[in-house]
């Protein structure tokens, strides 16, 4: 139901825009059963076999735009990483559908997907482990541009290179030196070439900046929002740093174990948070100014991907929570302001 | 005398047969139940200063000045083994990597064994028991499923509540954090670093926290250290330095929150970047990133200041305090 | 994009370059135990390899021994004479020549079966790490199984139903390739294990979903992205094997089953001079068995140092 619902509506304070990247009612379980002699249990008199999950995505809805910065937050453990990774087929989706430009790619064989390779990357987490130690920084450079133009000849492919190490504020002449003798900030802006020499158009970037310090995090940022304008990019960004949402995002994502709980303009999100785990997240950003810890606390169970409470995933610790949370799912819905928000409350007008 | 004593620490790193000073004179101390906060940019010498405090720097590194007083025994004294035995009992540390505590072969219910086992004579149930209670601290849902999972089945944030988890295991007297909980997300974070506070302060557990995360610092820490190629340059009361930073690289790390510019707006980055220790600068090492730079400050390096609560090192504060003085001595 | 504007000057470094500006070649520099082996290794290489041209005889050749002058002792003992310098065995062969060509049999067969281990060890850890799941339980179990037998029992096995089945004459021929295959085929689950292990540790890494993020495929990834960052660990074991697969060959050699007493090894050098030893000819045993103790003892060395030199650093880098 919500699937339907969710590509017609386009983002109402932009007006119609071309979406690029669809992903419909996606869902990714991990069989965490260990040996098989462990999972066998007695049941009923017959012995079966039990098979444990974890259900790290259940139903996530996500269209995005042309040239839009989409951010997606959420808690530790909600599957951010897994939506990033099954978007850019590190991982087989369980269910649901991934479109890129209209087209599915989920179902794709490695070779059928190398087209859509140059047009989507990544940039990932951890700057000291991206990168291969083995190589220089040139041949990490040039071997997707080698791979993705046999054509190209040796001088071509160092032009083009040299051309991306320049638009990211890396020396050329550094191409000679190995990983480890740069900072993470630097680092982090190598990654961010290597993914810009195949030329994509849409760049997924779990949690780029998380890992380098507020200084660095600036460069890195200022650097991702100049390549945006001048290469016409469209970014998935992964963080959990609202501040830099904030700055960053066109849209915001916020996600809750596994599902799209509130989707709206950052503006409308940041002004006016509805669901109410994004009014407990809002409140604890934490500030320099004020030693408050007046946070909203989430109390009670925090609950688990493994076993998936009914319901609202959110009921156990919501202080909103009634019976109809524990019973059914809430859907996206959108409200007056263009926002989408997945709350029973809400629909109910009680929040 | 303090529950930990840092004096004039000094590490050389041994490189291509030169040697570079990556730590130098650095000097503090520490109270039971105290949080300290060191602050500043990726290279500043954070790290290496946690692992000089543990004795843990390895070839080429080496500990070249200075003494680790813990309880009034010099740590960076110690051998190896006198080192492990303290390490898991009296100090915790948490990693920035989390992958330089958890071995990617085994699985964390394993290694939380394993690790109580080696520093406890205890029972395979208890330390079960023990494991799944310090998972459900740190908000880990279903621990016991947990423990049989391999590191690289777990999210970030959940790697780096583990080694959380595995750093408390010990009832520790002094925990070091280095980075705890920059993979977190806020809600999280703020309860992990309740939790933390909330130790510190009913067991007197000291606590030094490396983060660049102001905000964090601020929230958490009575001390804070902020720290710029190898050296610190400003030290004092946490509010003081959040709320009234004297020095010119202080401010600057303050200015380049986001919180501190519009949405959209480009962040006001520091230009430059920290030197390699291959190259620190003469004078003050920050001189050429400096907006204040004065002639003094390319041929002499700044001595500390007193000033409000903090010791500064820079010129510039130096020359402020002294016409100030002259001012009212004026009057 | 015009070629005139952008130059990049600064080439990469040749591999040779890489070594003398790394942490390795440092440190051994620096380490006189491991330094000291590896000169001792260095000149044992050259002189095997230039055995033919150094040893002033040709064990190989009958027409160059004399059978009168059979256990004669080294020149520092009475009754040596000054051109064999180290004496000569049971059949009036100069015993450094005799050395020297052993050495050079017994490196080939060491480092060929080790090359050959670490091949099979290699293909197999890579892709039972790499793929995982049922192929990798499958390649672990064959591995289980064929390190459950020692290399001794397989290689006393084999070798000794080939004798039997093909003769000796033919064996003697094909002595050298024989032992490289069995020694090889008895212990490349080490290398499978070592191998394994760290992929598993690597293959997680971002830099490797980088490389699939970038289309890059399974053979390439495996072996240009994984492969070099499992090789310090390789380096480390190989010391270690090819000490073992020297000393393997030694024994099966001394209990006959190895190289021939016409092409000898240190192995059957020892052996064959072992019936000696208590009719005072010591030196036919003795001087070989030394060559063989130095020889293992500052590969193991080596292998010590380099294990401390590579030993994953408490620091990230
Ligand atoms: N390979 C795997 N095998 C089993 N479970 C997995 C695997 N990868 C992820 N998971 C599980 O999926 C869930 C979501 O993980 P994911 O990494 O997507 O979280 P995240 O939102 O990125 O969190 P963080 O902010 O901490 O990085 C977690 O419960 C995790 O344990
Ligand atoms: N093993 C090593 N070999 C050579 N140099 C090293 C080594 N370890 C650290 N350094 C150098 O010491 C300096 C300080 O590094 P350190 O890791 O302490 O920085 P940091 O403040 O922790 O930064 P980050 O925020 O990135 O963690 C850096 O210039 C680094 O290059
Ligand atoms: S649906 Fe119910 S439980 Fe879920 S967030 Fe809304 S009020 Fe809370
Ligand atoms: S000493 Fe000089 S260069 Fe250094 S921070 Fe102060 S004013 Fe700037
Ligand atoms: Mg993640
Ligand atoms: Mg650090």
């Amino acid at each position: 139901m919500s699937n339907n619902q969710q590509s017609v509506v386009t983002d109402k304070n932009n007006g119609v825009e071309e979406s690029i990247l669809q992903v419909r009612n996606l869902h990714k379980r991990f069989d965490i059963s260990r040996g098989f002699l462990d999972s066998l249990q007695l049941k009923g008199g017959k012995i079966s076999r039990k098979r444990e999950y974890v259900h790290a995505i259940n139903g996530v809805n996500l269209e995005v735009y042309k040239g839009e910065a989409l951010c997606v937050v959420g808690e530790s453990g909600c599957g951010k990483s897994t939506v990033a990774r099954t978007i850019m087929g590190l991982l087989k989706p369980s269910e649901g559908e991934i479109s890129f430009k209209g087209q599915r790619i989920d179902n794709l064989s490695n070779s059928q997907m190398l087209p859509f390779r140059r047009k989507m990357q990544m940039i990932f987490q951890n700057p000291y482990a991206s990168l291969n130690p083995r190589k220089t920084i040139t041949e990490t450079l040039e071997e997707p541009v080698k791979f993705h133009n046999p054509r190209f000849s040796a001088a071509q492919v160092k032009d083009k290179v040299a051309e991306v190490m320049l638009s990211v504020g890396v020396d050329p002449n550094w191409g000679v030196r190995f990983p480890h003798e740069f900072s993470g900030g630097q680092r982090q802006r190598i990654s961010i070439a290597r993914a810009l020499t195949v030329e994509p158009e849409f760049i997924v970037a779990d949690e780029p900046i998380s890992a380098l310090d507020v200084s660095i995090q600036a460069q890195v940022l200022n650097l991702m929002m100049d390549t945006q304008q001048e290469r016409n990019l469209t970014y998935l960004f992964i963080t959990h740093d609202l501040a830099v949402v904030e700055h960053f995002g066109t849209r915001v994502a916020v996600m809750y174990l596994g599902t799209v709980c509130e989707l709206a303009a950052t503006k409308t999100l940041f002004s006016t948070p509805k669901h109410p785990y994004t009014q407990a997240l809002m409140s604890a950003i934490p500030r320099l100014d004020a030693k408050n810890t007046a946070h909203i606390k989430l109390t009670g169970e925090v609950p688990t991907p493994i076993n998936l409470p009914s319901g609202c995933v959110f009921h156990g610790r919501c202080p909103h929570a009634n019976e109809r949370c524990k019973i059914q799912i809430p859907a996206l819905i959108v409200q007056n302001d263009g926002s989408q928000v997945a709350c029973h409350a809400i629909e109910e007008n009680r929040l | 005398m303090s529950f930990l004593e840092v004096k004039n620490l000094e590490v050389s790193f041994n490189l291509r047969g030169k040697s570079l000073k990556a730590l130098q004179n650095i000097s503090f101390d520490l109270e039971r139940g105290e949080r300290l906060g060191i602050v500043g940019e990726s290279g500043a010498g954070k790290s290496v200063a946690a692992f000089a405090i543990l004795n843990l720097i390895s070839r080429p590194g080496k500990i070249t000045a200075g003494e680790v007083l813990l309880d009034g025994q010099d740590l960076s004294k110690l051998s190896p083994q006198e080192m492990r035995k303290i390490r898991g009992n009296k100090v915790s540390m948490i990693f920035q990597d989390p992958m330089m505590t958890l071995n990617p072969v085994f699985t964390i219910g394993t290694q939380m064994i394993e690790c109580l086992k080696a520093h406890r004579k205890i029972s395979k149930s208890n330390a079960v028991k023990i494991a799944i209670q310090k998972l459900k601290l740190v908000q880990i849902p279903s621990p016991e499923m947990r423990m049989n999972q391999y590191p690289h089945e777990l999210s970030g944030g959940m790697k780096q509540r583990i080694i959380i988890a595995i750093a408390l295991l010990m009832d520790p007297a002094l925990i070091i954090a280095d980075e705890p909980t920059t993979a977190l997300d806020v809600t999280i974070q703020a309860e992990i670093m309740a939790l933390l506070l909330d130790l510190c302060e009913s067991n007197n557990v000291a606590l030094i926290l490396i983060t660049h995360d102001l905000g964090v610092v601020s929230q958490v820490t009575q001390k804070t250290i902020v720290m710029y190629a190898g050296r610190i340059i400003e030290q004092g009361p946490t509010n003081e330095i959040i709320n009234d930073a004297q020095h010119p690289y202080t401010q600057g790390l303050i200015n380049a929150l986001p919180q501190q510019t519009l949405p959209g707006e480009k962040l006001n980055q520091i230009r430059g970047s920290m030197p390699s220790l291959q190259d620190i600068p003469s004078g003050c090492s920050f001189n050429p990133r400096c907006d204040f730079v004065l002639d003094i400050c390319t041929k002499q390096r700044p001595e500390f200041t007193q000033s409000g609560g903090c010791s500064v090192a820079c010129h510039m504060v130096k020359a402020m305090k002294d016409a100030e003085k002259g001012h009212s001595a004026y009057e | 994009m015009r070629d005139d504007t952008i130059t990049t000057t600064a080439k990469n470094p040749s591999l040779l370059r890489r070594f003398k500006d790394s942490h390795l070649w440092h440190s051994l520099k620096k380490d006189k135990v491991a330094f000291a082996s590896f000169l001792v290794f260095i000149l044992f290489v050259s002189v095997a390899i230039l055995a033919p041209v150094l040893a002033p005889f040709d064990p190989y050749d009958p027409s160059s021994i004399d059978i009168m002058d059979s256990e004669l002792p080294p020149v520092w003992q009475e009754d040596s004479e000054a051109k064999f310098l180290l004496g000569t065995d049971a059949q009036g062969r100069d015993l450094l020549s005799t050395i020297l060509y052993g050495m050079r049999t017994s490196l080939l067969i060491g480092i060929c079966a080790v090359l050959l281990q670490c091949f099979l060890g290699v293909v197999v850890g890579l892709s039972a790490g790499y793929f995982g799941g049922r192929i990798d339980s499958f390649l672990m179990r064959i591995a289980d199984i064929q390190l459950s037998f020692s290399t001794l029992m397989v290689a006393i096995v084999v070798l000794a139903v080939f004798q039997a089945s093909f003769g000796a004459e033919l064996y003697s021929k094909l002595a050298v390739f024989m032992l490289i295959l069995v020694i090889g085929f008895a212990e490349w689950p080490q290398y499978a294990r070592t191998v394994r292990a760290s992929v598993l540790a690597e293959k997680h890494k971002e830099y490797v979903d980088a490389a699939r993020v970038m289309g890059f495929t399974n053979s390439r990834i495996m072996l240009g992205h994984i492969l070099p960052n499992t090789l310090s660990p390789l380096l480390v074991i190989s010391t270690v094997q090819i000490a073992n697969a020297i000393i393997s060959e030694a024994s099966l050699s001394f209990l006959g089953l190895g190289m021939p007493v016409s092409q000898p090894s240190l192995g059957s050098l020892i052996s064959s001079g072992f019936e000696y030893i208590f009719s005072g000819s010591w030196w036919i045993t003795a001087i070989p068995g030394l060559v063989l103790v130095v020889l293992v003892m500052v590969i193991n060395l080596l292998g010590d140092w380099l294990r401390d030199v590579l030993n994953p650093k408490l620091y990230k880098d």
